[in-house]
């Protein structure tokens, strides 16, 4: 199968249709930036973009999304290496302890500001409830997601 | 190869090749053992020092093969590249950054351009490895700081050479030697040659900072491995890929001890994707190898697959049969006598509890899981009587010796490669999942990652271990706290031992503090393993304890701030000569500092309460504040929690608030939601559905101070822990007159 991811076509050997997203970047494309965390859509390490929207990858089968735009953590950055908004506030405020769970916040965390740019405390606990943090940064998850809101809000009033 | 791989491997390699130079210059010159070891002849020149455990004054100079332990390094390069080593794993506690923040402070290092890497895992040179029991800090401190005086001292001494001035006139700051007063500079780069050939100045010549003079330490300062987080660079375990390596699934029996008798290996060979399946029999220790059925396949999700054709029958006449029900059953009838072990006796708790009624209670706490967000794994490839091995794993030097010992090869054969840690919280002190992949791959014969399932992890943990107290508290007619009993009810493995994670201290608190204490044992017998679970014995026994200190409190007709004041008494060492001890005067100061900062006293509406809790552990002294509402359901909200801790100076404020921050939520995680059930041996839980993590809505808001007092600084990964439960508990009582006595507190109908 074909699959779009970050924009290009990839060629994917030897996975069957029942086959996961999930195992299928990180086994099959070695994009293993997107998590395994439980295997039952409970946890959200596994967040990635499909067409703009959060999916968990464990519990979508890859032969189900070809054709269709996929967008992992590593497709993020710009071209040039510039993170992005959500990328930097997590840098800036230090967000990550293990770090195991933080590509699946911030693939939640950048799909959620892009339907709604300007959250309240509550829209982002309604959209990130489904990320668990096993070290509890979420009171820095909350900043880190508005901090960026905050900068694309400047950006596009710049504009 | 990935990032990850290439520079553990670039710097295992330069780590053979420092030991090598190393050698051959001691074995004809006289180095300052007790201190430093200024290496030199290295590909790439410049400074290189390694320095040495504590005060062990090994043996350099001999052949190889003799001791030899150098323990951490820092590296300054004529391109001008500072490169400091972290030797202890990073499990999220942030030991990567605060590490060589240390180092950088005494060094005078540009922050900005210092390069951090992992140390390789090689026990030879560093002497102890592991991250457990918030210890890497305070052992660590006096070392790291005078390697980086060191370094200094050495830069400066060559500068002053060069300059032909005194060393007293030089100063130094951003990777700069400074002569102020002919308005010279010299990079540290530039100097590296320099310093190389300078000697290893005496220890006691080193002039180390006092607090004030920091510039980096306190700070609020970003981990190192950031970037790398937030764009998914592969620096775990679960990333690591080795060239032809086969995917593994290793199914154990559901009961701890259960032994395979036979399995469905045929039809599993059949299956898509599958390469082998056997039966490893194991060692039949669960820290080791337990028995079970290996499938491997050519991806994780065709040896999950075939998995699930996997039909295995198990001989379970030696497994585990434990109830919990039947323990608590047991726990309650014995609750009204005391335990056959006498752990403290002093004073006389009879003569005070036959003059006034005494308090009473009955307290209890669940089996609960680590659950680390990364699911066990381990990348072994075994060839010619050699193992390598990628694992996430809190103890890699212990890891590395049992997996020689489980192959039957000698330590020096297997190389063991530390991966970031996608959490630790104790489960990964063990190395059982390490062991596993280690004996798959030697017996099929190819490189193996072997990948354990959430449910994997749920049903083979070692459990933070549940317990019973029965206690009874005597009042004098002033209502305070002159006895103190408890009896509890714990188990063990061997008949002999209480469990890991099991024990209580003769000095638990507030025993040590009470006139007259008696503290009791009785150990049910329990196959399930238990182990650490952050702050180990404290994440439990602080909840009974402070707690029933709270009702102590309220039956004495008293405020419990000053109830715990009282108990303080004046400021002192509970172990004298110990400043890893607990001191009351240090206690004091952080339950005055939550209860000011908390608005202590204040008039709240009904059904709103604040509860106070303080607890020690791990050389860290915390009391925290909880601000709660309960409604007419018992639904729970947390206005915020307030934390006051006292552990030294704090070396990074971001790492310390992010640490005290965590503690809490998983703390308060606990507290709420989380047990363990087993029947007939068997784990009931499976996932996250039903084993829950506190997500983002139910976080609380916390609030943290820091007395930085002037003492060593000592860890953060787990002393904020212990005060959550009972503060929490206190306050739900504050607010409703409701005791809980239980954890979780869902089993007694509280809810977010």
């Amino acid at each position: 199968m074909r699959l779009n991811i970050n924009g290009k076509d990839l060629e994917v050997k030897d996975a069957d249709d029942a086959t996961p997203l999930l195992w299928v970047l990180r086994d099959h494309l070695g994009l293993v930036g997107t998590k395994y965390g439980c295997g039952v859509a409970q946890c959200g390490a596994c967040t990635v973009h499909l067409n703009g929207a959060p999916v968990r990858s464990c519990s979508i089968p890859a032969s189900a999304v070809v054709g269709q735009k996929i967008t992992t953590i590593e497709g993020l950055a710009g071209k040039d290496g510039k993170l992005s908004a959500v990328q930097a506030a997590w840098i800036e405020h230090d967000v990550a302890q293990c770090g195991y769970c933080q590509a699946g916040q911030i693939m939640s965390a950048t799909a959620l500001l892009k339907s709604n740019p300007k959250p309240t405390d509550a829209d982002i606990d309604a959209a990130m409830a489904g990320n668990i943090c096993r070290c509890g940064t979420y009171t820095r998850i909350r900043k880190a997601i508005h901090a960026a809101a905050k900068v694309n809000g400047d950006l596009v009033s710049q504009n | 190869m990935s990032a990850l791989e290439s520079s553990i491997l670039s710097a295992d390699a330069y780590v053979q090749d420092l030991l090598r130079a190393a050698e051959a210059q001691t074995s004809v010159s006289k180095v300052n053992r007790r201190t430093f070891l200024k290496v030199t002849g290295l590909v790439g020149g410049g400074l290189v020092l390694a320095f040495y455990v504590g005060d062990r004054n090994v043996a350099l100079a001999t052949a190889k093969g003799k001791e030899f332990a150098p323990n951490a390094f820092l590296r300054i390069s004529p391109e001008g590249t500072i490169t400091l080593y972290s030797k202890a794993p990073e499990i999220g506690q942030g030991i990567k950054t605060a590490f060589p923040m240390i180092i950088a402070e005494e060094l005078d290092a540009d922050w900005a351009h210092v390069k951090v890497e992992q140390a390789a895992i090689n026990p030879t040179v560093y002497g102890r490895q592991s991250a457990g029991g918030s210890r890497s800090i305070p052992m660590s401190w006096d070392q790291l700081r005078r390697a980086g005086a060191t370094g200094r001292a050495m830069l400066v001494s060559a500068a002053a050479k060069q300059w032909n001035v005194s060393e007293a006139e030089l100063t130094t700051e951003n990777s700069t030697v400074f002569h102020k007063a002919s308005n010279r500079k010299a990079s540290y780069a530039s100097l590296a040659t320099a310093a190389a050939a300078v000697p290893v100045p005496d220890e006691k010549t080193l002039k180390l900072k006092t607090r004030g003079e920091y510039k980096l330490l306190g700070k609020r300062i970003g981990g190192v491995d950031n970037h790398a987080i937030v764009t998914g660079k592969p620096l775990f375990g679960i990333d690591q890929v080795v060239p032809g390596m086969q995917y593994a699934t290793f199914v154990k029996c559901p009961a701890v001890g259960g032994k395979v008798v036979e399995a469905n290996l045929d039809e599993i060979r059949k299956l898509p994707g599958v390469t082998q399946a056997f039966v490893l029999n194991g060692t039949g220790k669960p820290t080791e190898v337990m028995p079970g059925v290996a499938i491997l396949a050519r991806s994780t999700w065709a040896a999950l697959s075939a998995r699930q054709k996997l039909q295995v029958k198990w001989d379970e006449s030696t497994a585990s049969k434990d109830s919990w029900t039947a323990y608590v059953e047991q726990a309650q009838k014995l609750a009204v006598q005391s335990g056959p072990d006498s752990i403290r006796n002093n004073g006389d708790v009879d003569k005070v509890f036959a003059e006034a009624k005494p308090v009473e209670a009955f307290y209890s706490y669940p089996f609960i899981a680590h659950a680390p967000l990364e699911p066990q794994n381990t990348t072994a490839a075994f060839k010619d009587g050699a193992i390598e091995i990628w694992s996430p794993t809190q103890t890699p030097e212990a890891g590395l010796k049992l997996v020689a010992d489980v192959l039957g090869i000698p330590p020096e054969k297997v190389t063991l490669h530390q991966t970031r840690v996608g959490g630790g919280f104790g489960r990964r002190l063990m190395n059982d999942y390490m062991c596993e992949a280690a004996a798959i791959a030697k017996q099929a014969g190819v490189p193996v990652k072997l990948q354990w399932t959430r449910e994997d992890d749920m049903h083979h943990d070692f459990y933070r271990v549940g317990g019973f107290h029965s206690f009874k508290g005597g009042l004098d007619k002033a209502g305070k706290l002159i006895a103190w009993q408890d009896h509890f009810i714990t188990f063990t493995q061997d008949g002999q031992r209480p469990t890991s994670g099991g024990d209580m201290s003769a000095d638990e608190f507030p025993a040590q503090l009470i006139p007259n204490a008696r503290l009791t044992q009785t150990k049910l017998p329990l196959q399930i393993p238990t182990g650490p679970w952050r702050a180990p014995r404290s994440c439990s026994i602080a909840f009974a304890t402070q707690s029933f200190l709270h009702e102590c409190s309220v039956a004495a007709k008293r405020d419990h701030l000053e109830f715990l004041l009282e108990i303080m008494g004046e400021p002192r060492w509970l172990q004298q000569g110990n400043e890893f001890a607990l001191n009351t005067g240090r206690a004091a100061a952080v339950i005055k500092l939550a209860a000011e900062k908390a608005g202590w006293g204040q008039q709240l509406p009904k059904g709103r309460g604040l509860g106070l809790a303080f607890h020690f552990s791990h050389a860290g002294h915390f009391a925290e504040v909880a601000d709660v509402s309960v409604d007419d359901n018992r639904k729970i909200t947390i206005h915020r929690i307030v934390v006051a801790g006292d552990v030294g100076p704090i070396v990074n404020m971001s790492g310390a608030e992010n640490q005290t921050e965590g503690a809490v939520t998983d703390g308060f995680s606990a507290a709420l939601a989380q047990q363990i059930d087993f029947e007939n041996g068997r784990i009931k839980q499976n996932n996250f559905d039903s084993y829950q993590i506190l997500r983002i809505p139910n976080a609380p808001k916390v609030e943290s101070y820091f007395i930085e007092s002037d003492f060593t600084p000592t860890g953060i990964g787990e002393p904020a822990l212990p005060p959550v439960a009972p503060a929490i508990a206190n306050a739900i009582f504050a607010a409703t007159g409701h005791r809980v006595r239980s954890m979780p507190f869902t089993k007694e109908g509280y809810s977010v």
